[in-house]
C-alpha cells in the first residue's frame, strides 16, 4: 500500500492503495465516482474513458501510481450541471439504450472534439473506435458529436 | 371514450393503508425516482405523496409519480410504460416523475423483461392503471364540490367543472382520492385524443446517464459492503477437484475464500436455473482490485467429467445429422414426390457459430442475507422467477425475499438467468455482510448461457418454368433447433416440408436477442433471395406473391404470420427505399423481411465493399408494431437491433477448443464497432392503431439476411457462413 495524492474533477484527494491499483478502481471503489464504468479492464472497449490532462486514457489499465500530478476528469467533472455541448446533444438525440457505455463515449468525444473541433466523419469514427456500444447507438453518438461540431 | 371494467382492479391495485398523517413520505432513496430529461423541473418537490393505487403517488402540489414495472435493461420500458399510465390519468408529462418499481407482481403484475413483450402485454394495465387515478380524482372533486362526476373533467393534471367555473391541480384531491374505494369501471381514452402516446419524449434516465450519476447494479454501495469475485471452471465439462487459497487469503484486504454450491443437488432447476458451473470459488474483500488479485493468486485443480467439446467436433456433429432423417415438424401436400419430379433442385446451407451475451455491464448483484431477510439489489430480467429461486436456496418464505431493480447495462437474454444472484446470496449469507460481486469480463464471458451454434439446411423444387413445385426446411444446432415449422414461407406453397434436429451438448445456452429467429430469419432470407434469383423474379415481388397467395389461399391452418401485415412492411420499404432505383457504382442492395414476437421488420442493406471492409451506406427499415408509443425511442430501438444484427451477422464468434471458449474479452471477441457500423438507418413505422408490440428483438433477424443479399450483390458472391467476415472470400 502507498499514500497517492490525486486531483480529481479539480477536488485533491488521498488515497492509500496498492499502487499497482488501475485508476478505474480508485475512483469506484475509493472516491465513489461511479459514473465512469469497467467493461473489459484490458483497454478493449473505451467503458472507463476519463481525461488525463486533455487526454482520453483507458483507465482500467491505468495504474495510480503513474498519475503523478497530472488533473484527471471524470465524466461526474465534465461539467459543472451537465451542460457540457456533447452532454445536451446526447439528450437532444436521445442517444443512450441501457446507457451503460455512454459516459465513456462522451469522455472520449469531448477529447476528440478539444484536439479537433470540427472533425470529419471519418475523425469521428476513427477516434471514436475504441469505444463499444453493444446497444449498437453508433449512428446517434456520431450524429450527437457532429451536431456539437458544427457549432 | 370506452367504459372498461376495472376486472383485475381490486387485486391488482391494492392500496396501502392510509395513514392517519394523509400518506407517506417518500426520501430521496438511492433508487428515487428521475424527472425526464431534457425538461425544466414545472414544480418542486411536494411535502407528502398519496398513493392512488400501486402504480402512482400525487404529491400535494400535483407532482406525480409513476412507478416503471419493468427491468430496464436499454429497450427503454422505464419511459415509455409510464407515458402510457400518464396519458390514461391524463397528466403533464413535465408533472411527472419515474421511478423503479420494487418486485410486486400482486399489482405490476408481469415484471420481466423478454420476448419483447413489456408494451404488448403490459398496455392494458398500464392504461388502467392510469385511468383507474384519473376516476378517483374526478369521484373526489365532485364530491367536494358536490357536482355530479360527469361534470368533473381533465385536462393535463387540472380538474376542472365548467358550469361553475371550479379548477384544482391533481394535487388538492390527491389526499381525498387516495382514501377512496377503487371504482368498479373506469372510462378509457379513445387513442384518437392520445397527446402522450405517439409523441416522442426523452429517455427519463437520460440526464443520470451523461453526468455519470449511480444507476447501474455495479454503482450501488451500501455501508461496509464487501465486494465478491467467483472463479468457475476454466471449460465446459471441468468441475473443481481442490482449491488452495493458502496464499490468496493472506493478500491485503481479503475477507475469505470459500467455495459455494449455486444450486442443491437435489433442487429442481426453473428454466432460468441455467448454469453450466454449479461449484464455484468466491473470494471476498475491501475493494475490487484486491479482490481480483487473490483470484489470480488462487491454486485451484479442476478435473474433467464430461467431454470437453471443441468447434470442430460441434461442426463434423452437426454436419453428420444434417444428413439423416430428421423430425418431421409440418408437411403439407407431397413434397417427397414434387422433389422427385422436379427438373431443377436448388439446395443450400448456412450455419452460425455460437455467441456470447456480452452485455456491457457484466454480471453483477449485491446481496445482504440476514436471519431475518435477503435483500437484493441489482441487474436481473426475471426477479419474479428468481424470487422463487433464492427462496428456495436460502430456505427462507418469499415474503423474506427483496429484489430491487437497477437500470441494467443490457440484458438481451443474459440476465434472464440468475444464478449470479444465488451466488451473491449464498456469499453473503456465508461472511454475514453485505455483498456486492463482480464479474470480470473474462467470467461474464466464459460463464454464460450463449445463444446456439446452428445449421440449416434449404432446398426448393423448381419446375422446367422455373416455378416452384416444393419447399423444404431441415434445421438443428447444437444443442437446440432453430426452426419454426409455422413462419412463412409455410402457408404459402403447397408442398412444404420442415424437419428439425438437435446435437446434444454440455456448453450452456439461454435465449439470446430473438432467440432462434436471431439465425433462421437471415438463413431463409438469404435462401428466398437466391430462389427469387433462380426463378427470375424480383425478391420482392417474389415474396409479395407468396404472401398473397398465403393471404388468399393459405395452405394449413396454423401459419404464425398475418399475410397483410408483412406484406405491409415490405411494400413500405419498397417505396422508402426506392426499390429499383439505380444505385451508385459498386453499391449492393439486399432486401429482407421476417415476423418474430408480434412485430413485422422489412430492411433494405445499401453497402459497398472497400478493401475487403464491408462499408454499410444505408439501412432502410419498414416497421409494424401496431401503435408506436414512443416513436424516436422506437426508432432508437430499430437501429440498435438493426446494427446488432449486422454485427453479430459481419464479425461476430464464440468459437470452442477443449470445452473452453477461446475468446474471454474484447480483444478477441469481435463486436461491431463506431467505423463498422451503417453511416445512415432510416426508420419508417406503418401507421397503425393496432394493439402496440414490442421493438426489443424483431429488428434483429431480417437484417442478417438483408445483408447477406446485399454482400452477394455488391459482390457477386453469396455468403452462407457467419461470421461473414471469416468466410467470405472477398472480405477480411
Ligand atoms: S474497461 Fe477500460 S477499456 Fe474497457
Ligand atoms: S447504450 Fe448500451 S452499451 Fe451503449
Amino acid at each position: 500500500m502507498a499514500v497517492f495524492h490525486l486531483n480529481v474533477n479539480g477536488k485533491r484527494y488521498e488515497v492509500d492503495v496498492d499502487p499497482s491499483t488501475p485508476i478505474l478502481w480508485v475512483l469506484r471503489d475509493h472516491l465513489n465516482l461511479v459514473g465512469t464504468k469497467y467493461g473489459c479492464g484490458i483497454a478493449q472497449c473505451g467503458a472507463c474513458t476519463i481525461h488525463l490532462g486533455d487526454a482520453a486514457v483507458r483507465s482500467c489499465i491505468l495504474p495510480v501510481s503513474q498519475v503523478g500530478t497530472q488533473p484527471i476528469t471524470t465524466i461526474e467533472g465534465l461539467s459543472a450541471n451537465g451542460d457540457h455541448p456533447l452532454q445536451r446533444a446526447w439528450i437532444e438525440h436521445d442517444v443512450p439504450q441501457c446507457g451503460y457505455c455512454q459516459a465513456g463515449q462522451i469522455m472520449n468525444a469531448a477529447a476528440l472534439l478539444k484536439a479537433n473541433p470540427h472533425p470529419t466523419d471519418e475523425e469521428i469514427e476513427a477516434a471514436m473506435n475504441g469505444n463499444l456500444c453493444r446497444c449498437g447507438t453508433y449512428t446517434r453518438i456520431k450524429a450527437a458529436i457532429k451536431s456539437v461540431a458544427k457549432r | 371514450m370506452t367504459l372498461v371494467k376495472t376486472k383485475y382492479g381490486r387485486r391488482s391495485f391494492i392500496k396501502t393503508t392510509v395513514l392517519a398523517s394523509g400518506g407517506m413520505l417518500l426520501g430521496f432513496s438511492w433508487l428515487a425516482g428521475c424527472r425526464p430529461s431534457g425538461q425544466e423541473s414545472a414544480t418542486e418537490w411536494p411535502d407528502e405523496w398519496f398513493e392512488i393505487n400501486g402504480f402512482i403517488k400525487i404529491g400535494d402540489n400535483g407532482l406525480v409519480t409513476i412507478m416503471s414495472p419493468n427491468p430496464e435493461i436499454g429497450q427503454n420500458v422505464k419511459t415509455s410504460m409510464p407515458m402510457i399510465v400518464a396519458e390514461e390519468l391524463d397528466v403533464d408529462w413535465k408533472q411527472v416523475v419515474v421511478e423503479q418499481a420494487p418486485l410486486n407482481t400482486e399489482i405490476f403484475t408481469r415484471q420481466l423483461a423478454g420476448g419483447s413483450q413489456s408494451i404488448r402485454q403490459g398496455w392494458h394495465s398500464l392504461r388502467m392503471a392510469g385511468a383507474t387515478a384519473r376516476q378517483l380524482l374526478r369521484q373526489a372533486a365532485a364530491q367536494a364540490w358536490q357536482v355530479p362526476l360527469e361534470e368533473v373533467k381533465t385536462q393535463a393534471g387540472t380538474l376542472k367543472h365548467t358550469p361553475s367555473g371550479r379548477t384544482a391541480g391533481y394535487g388538492t384531491f390527491a389526499a381525498a382520492a387516495a382514501r377512496l374505494p377503487i371504482p368498479e369501471e373506469v372510462p378509457l381514452k379513445d387513442p384518437k385524443d392520445f397527446r402522450i402516446i405517439g409523441t416522442s419524449r426523452k429517455n427519463v434516465d437520460g440526464n443520470k446517464i451523461v453526468t455519470g450519476e449511480p444507476l447501474f447494479g455495479i454503482d450501488y454501495r451500501r455501508d461496509g459492503m464487501l465486494i465478491a469475485m467467483i472463479a468457475h471452471a476454466p471449460a465446459f465439462g471441468m468441475k473443481l477437484e481442490s482449491l488452495d487459497a493458502e496464499v490468496a487469503r493472506r493478500m491485503p484486504g481479503i475477507v475469505d475464500v470459500f467455495t459455494i454450491k449455486t444450486f442443491a443437488d437435489d433442487y429442481e432447476r426453473q428454466w432460468c436455473d441455467t448454469a453450466a458451473f454449479n461449484e464455484l470459488v468466491a473470494v471476498v474483500g475491501q475493494t475490487t482490485w484486491q479482490v481480483w488479485q487473490a483470484k489470480k493468486a488462487l491454486r485451484i485443480k479442476w478435473a474433467p467429467v464430461a467431454e470437453l467439446e471443441s468447434s470442430s467436433l460441434h461442426r463434423a456433429r452437426m454436419r453428420a445429422m444434417a444428413s439423416q432423417p430428421a423430425q418431421v415438424l409440418r408437411r403439407d401436400g407431397n413434397p417427397e414426390a414434387m422433389f422427385r419430379k422436379a427438373a431443377r433442385i436448388i439446395e443450400r446451407t448456412y450455419t452460425a457459430p455460437f455467441l456470447a451475451h456480452n452485455t456491457l455491464e457484466p454480471m453483477n448483484f449485491f446481496a445482504h442475507v440476514t436471519e431475518e431477510r435477503a435483500e437484493l439489489v441489482g441487474p436481473t430480467q426475471t426477479p419474479e422467477f428468481m424470487e422463487k429461486t433464492l427462496a428456495a436456496r436460502l430456505g427462507m418464505p418469499l415474503e423474506k425475499i427483496d429484489i430491487q431493480m437497477t437500470r441494467q447495462g443490457g440484458g438481451f437474454g443474459r440476465r434472464l438467468y440468475g444464478h449470479f444472484m444465488v451466488e451473491a446470496a449464498l456469499i453473503s449469507k456465508k461472511v454475514q455482510a453485505p455483498v456486492k460481486l463482480i464479474y470480470t469480463r473474462e467470467d461474464d464471458m466464459s460463464f454464460g448461457n450463449y445463444r446456439p451454434a446452428y445449421y440449416a439446411t434449404y432446398r426448393a423444387a423448381l419446375d422446367e418454368n422455373n416455378q416452384l413445385l416444393a419447399f423444404h426446411v431441415c434445421a438443428g444446432g447444437i444443442p437446440e433447433s432453430p426452426l419454426f415449422p409455422n413462419r412463412f414461407p409455410a402457408g404459402a406453397i403447397d408442398h412444404y416440408l420442415a424437419e428439425s434436429w438437435s446435437v446434444d451438448s454440455n456448453i450452456s445456452i439461454g435465449a439470446w436477442r430473438a432467440p432462434r429467429s436471431n439465425f433462421i430469419a437471415g438463413a431463409e432470407q438469404a435462401f428466398l433471395d437466391e430462389l427469387a434469383e433462380a426463378m427470375g423474379q424480383d425478391p420482392i415481388e417474389f415474396r409479395l406473391a407468396l404472401l398473397e397467395r398465403a393471404k388468399n389461399d393459405p395452405v394449413g391452418a396454423d401459419n404464425d404470420y398475418d399475410p397483410a401485415r408483412y406484406a405491409g412492411v415490405l411494400e413500405l420499404v419498397r417505396q422508402k427505399s426506392d426499390w429499383g432505383k439505380a444505385l451508385p457504382e459498386g453499391i449492393g442492395r439486399g432486401v429482407a423481411a421476417y415476423y418474430c414476437h408480434n412485430s413485422y421488420v422489412a430492411q433494405v442493406v445499401d453497402l459497398r465493399i472497400d478493401a475487403g471492409k464491408p462499408i454499410i451506406e444505408n439501412v432502410c427499415c419498414a416497421v409494424d408494431c401496431g401503435l408506436v408509443v414512443n416513436p424516436d425511442a422506437a426508432a432508437n430501438m430499430v437501429e440498435g437491433g438493426t446494427v446488432d444484427g449486422i454485427g453479430h451477422a459481419l464479425y461476430s464468434e464464440l468459437s470452442f477448443r477443449d470445452g473452453a471458449p477461446e475468446q474471454t474479452n474484447f480483444d478477441r471477441y469481435r463486436l461491431i464497432r463506431h467505423s463498422e457500423a451503417p453511416k445512415n438507418i432510416e426508420v419508417h413505422f406503418v401507421d397503425s392503431h393496432e394493439h402496440p408490440t414490442g421493438l426489443g428483438e424483431p429488428p434483429l433477424p431480417p437484417v442478417m439476411g438483408a445483408l447477406a443479399n446485399a454482400i452477394y450483390r455488391a459482390t457477386g458472391q453469396r455468403v452462407y457462413h457467419q461470421p461473414f467476415i471469416k468466410h467470405h472470400p472477398l472480405l477480411g
